[in-house]
């Protein structure tokens, strides 16, 4: 493990931070129960919130996923990804990681390559007091010599009001009054007192505070809520777009999203935005659909079985937030995303899958990209009941012949990527194949 | 105020109240000893059951705060003890020095709060259907999670009823789903994730006299929960009403009208 890139007092010397100008790709894992019985969709009413542990949730399976699961974030590392990805969800049949942070920590110990760990992120408003959040993050950032992103999403209706019983007109003011409180307690000297609605502690004082000066950078990541986006700008964090729908979908929302930037004078640096793709990468086009087409469907079918009520308890989205959503159509268009049939032609043409030959997927990736101005690619590369082997030759194809392809994507606009963890490796000068596997 | 509601009747007169930093939506009919009507979570409407009460009462029936304004509302009012105090002020602002009250569902808990924060002003109590406590043996659906094509079956006892089209706005009006939501989050920020806010220890502070309704056939909160009531309460009795659900007030209107009407105090208090 190298030395971690930054001064006493924190700053990245310019000329680091020279280098920090290329696409990012982060290999993120949900990890997904790859077994679900074969008519899951409709027997049960949800893969959230309701599906019957004892009944559905073999812990012996979960063993070996779990396995699986950090075999394949390591060999993303050892390959040359510049993160690997993890994050939180509860009583999730598609992502069973409720601690995101034991996976975080078990990474810190097992990427020798450096790269950023994501923890995209902690539910803030879950955590009462949230200065737990505040500790194992730190605890995180130091594990890994100053290589933690730390995401702070608001949470989903179904983590955070379903599962985990905040009301849902508490959402929002529990996730700002933690990030503010997170974010003292990482710089401000301790002791101190918080006299919060939520958070109410006479002596804050967490040990340590991170490694990286004055914070590990901050990641957002949400569904298109306007003050999410005005949090982004006024406190300069990152904004990852996390849907299934792919770029077609995610492009009216980024636009959103950059025009409120422009509206508040924010610079068009892409590294401040991020996008989550579905990508399945073969020797040919074809090949890739014989492959793939099965764990992606399975992905969309059963994975996305979800009731509308579960996705939106009223008051999970405020009154300004509603009338942004009706007024650019969000129901109506994830009503029709959710409505197509989901077959090879179709995840393709629309985008929630970019699949094909190495040559298709670069192309493709380039093109959403630029279309949503984004410099960090969440790429989901383990979707669905996709197998160990099958999964670990498609981080194998990215990492080797997609990665190269797209890392100088923005080099013509000269940005500088100021969000990135200072403790992680920089690969701009290092060609995948060089990396030590 | 909301796309759904009809046109109010003439002689129904809307006056907008401050209280505190809240601003309140009353309205107002009839004449006769003061009634204050606290609705539940489908929202405020005038409807026959209010009609049959402003015949001999004047009625107060208030909107619950949060429901048609903005966000702030309830920013202002995090709990139920802030909620008891709003109501209790409003009463100051509305004149009204000591009161008969009648809630229906949340509002049923929320009168029944009230009465016993302030036994002194809430002569008489009728409580249609109140929430307010926990039984695992009957527990209450979460009415977040509730397909809006199974919601007729859980309210009303037949759910064929023309009733039932009151239940669910549109799936093509989304500024009316918006509002319906808007309304039903105002009561859930109250009761999330379990109507169980602790009434349980206050309402032995209830002196009022309480009639209590229920719908024989409430699938939403099961008439079980009518004992947790009586048997707490000093003074009460039970009404349950054959051929109703959780809105017997409107299912059964005659039968509900004539024990509510039998039962409230008509002389000025």
């Amino acid at each position: 493990m190298g030395p971690v890139r930054m001064g006493v007092q924190g700053e990245a010397t310019s000329e680091q931070e020279g280098e920090e100008r290329t696409m990012k790709s982060i290999f993120f894992h949900l990890m997904p129960y790859r077994d679900l019985p074969a008519d899951f969709e409709q027997r049960y009413e949800s893969i959230w919130v309701t599906p019957p542990n004892s009944e559905l949730c073999d812990p012996r399976k979960v063993a070996q996923y779990y396995q699986w699961n950090l075999d394949e974030l390591e060999l993303a590392d050892r390959l040359g990804f510049d993160g690997v990805g993890v994050n939180e969800h509860h009583q999730n049949g598609y992502g069973f990681m409720a601690s995101p942070n034991l996976m975080a920590a078990a990474l810190a110990r097992r990427t020798p390559n450096d790269s950023a760990i994501m923890v995209l992120g902690n539910t803030l408003a879950l955590y009462s007091p949230a200065t737990r959040v505040a500790e194992e993050f730190a605890m995180l950032d130091v594990l890994s010599n100053g290589r933690l992103a730390a995401g702070f999403p608001v949470g989903t209706s179904m983590d955070v009001n379903f599962c985990y019983g905040i009301a849902p007109t508490q959402t929002r003011p529990r996730f700002r009054e933690a990030e503010e409180l997170i974010i003292k307690a990482w710089t401000q000297p301790g002791p101190f007192s918080f006299n919060g609605t939520y958070n109410q502690l006479r002596y804050v004082n967490p040990w340590p505070q991170p490694l990286q000066k004055p914070h590990p950078p901050v990641w957002l990541a949400g569904g298109g809520s306007v003050e999410t986006w005005e949090l982004a700008a006024a406190k300069d964090y990152t904004y990852s777009y996390l849907s299934f729908f792919g770029a077609k979908f995610g492009r009216k929302l980024m636009d959103g999203f950059w025009a409120k930037m422009d509206e508040l004078g924010v610079e068009r640096n892409p590294f401040r935005a991020g996008f989550a793709q579905q990508i399945c990468v073969s020797e040919t086009d074809e090949r890739a659909e014989k492959e793939y087409l099965e764990h992606v469907t399975y992905f969309f079918n059963k994975c996305l079985h979800i009731p509308p009520y579960f996705f939106e308890a009223p008051g999970y989205r405020t009154r300004r937030s509603t009338e942004f959503a009706i007024k650019t159509d969000q129901p109506g268009a994830i009503a029709a995303a959710a409505a197509l049939e989901k077959n090879w032609k179709v995840l393709n043409e629309e985008g929630f899958i970019i699949a094909g030959s190495p040559a298709t997927v670069a192309d493709r990736l380039i093109e959403v990209a630029k279309t949503l101005r984004v410099g960090n690619l969440h790429a989901l590369l383990q979707i669905g009941s996709m197998p160990h082997e099958l999964t670990k030759k498609n981080i194998t194809l990215f990492a080797e012949e997609v990665m190269p392809r797209i890392r100088g994507i923005w080099d013509a606009e000269g940005w500088t990527h100021h969000w990135w963890p200072a403790g992680a490796a920089v690969r701009s000068v290092t060609a995948p194949s060089g990396a030590q596997a | 105020m909301t796309t759904t509601a009809p046109a109010l009747p003439a002689h129904v007169a809307e006056r907008i109240v401050e209280v505190g930093p809240v601003r309140a939506r009353v309205l107002v009919a009839g004449s006769g000893s003061p009634v204050l009507f606290l609705h539940g979570a489908g929202g405020l409407f005038w409807d026959p059951f209010l009609e049959s009460l402003a015949a001999h009462h004047t009625v107060h029936a208030v909107e619950h705060p949060g429901g048609a304004g903005s966000d702030e509302a309830l920013a202002h009012l995090p709990g139920i003890w802030e909620l008891v105090l709003f109501y209790d002020e409003l009463l100051d602002v509305l004149g009204l020095d000591a009161v008969q009250v009648v809630g229906h569902s949340f509002g049923g808990m929320v009168a029944a709060e009230l009465a016993a924060n302030s036994p002194r002003r809430v002569s008489r109590l009728v409580l249609i259907a109140p929430i307010g406590f926990w039984r695992d043996d009957h527990p209450v659906p979460d009415i977040a999670a509730i397909p809006p094509d199974a919601l007729p079956g859980l309210v009303l006892a037949d759910p064929s009823s023309p009733l039932a089209a009151l239940l669910v706005p549109p799936v093509d009006d989304p500024q009316a789903r918006f509002e319906t939501a808007m309304r039903m989050a105002s009561v859930l920020h109250f009761i999330w994730p379990i109507p169980d806010k602790g009434l349980s220890r206050r309402i032995h502070r209830v002196s009022a006299p309480t009639l209590l309704v229920w719908g024989e056939r409430d699938a939403l909160v099961h008439p079980a929960y009518a004992e947790e009531f009586t048997s707490r309460l000093r003074d009460s009795r039970l009404e349950i009403v054959p051929g109703a659900g959780h809105l017997p007030q409107l299912e059964q209107p005659a039968v509900v009208r004539d024990a509510v009407l039998g039962f409230l105090d008509r002389a000025p208090s």
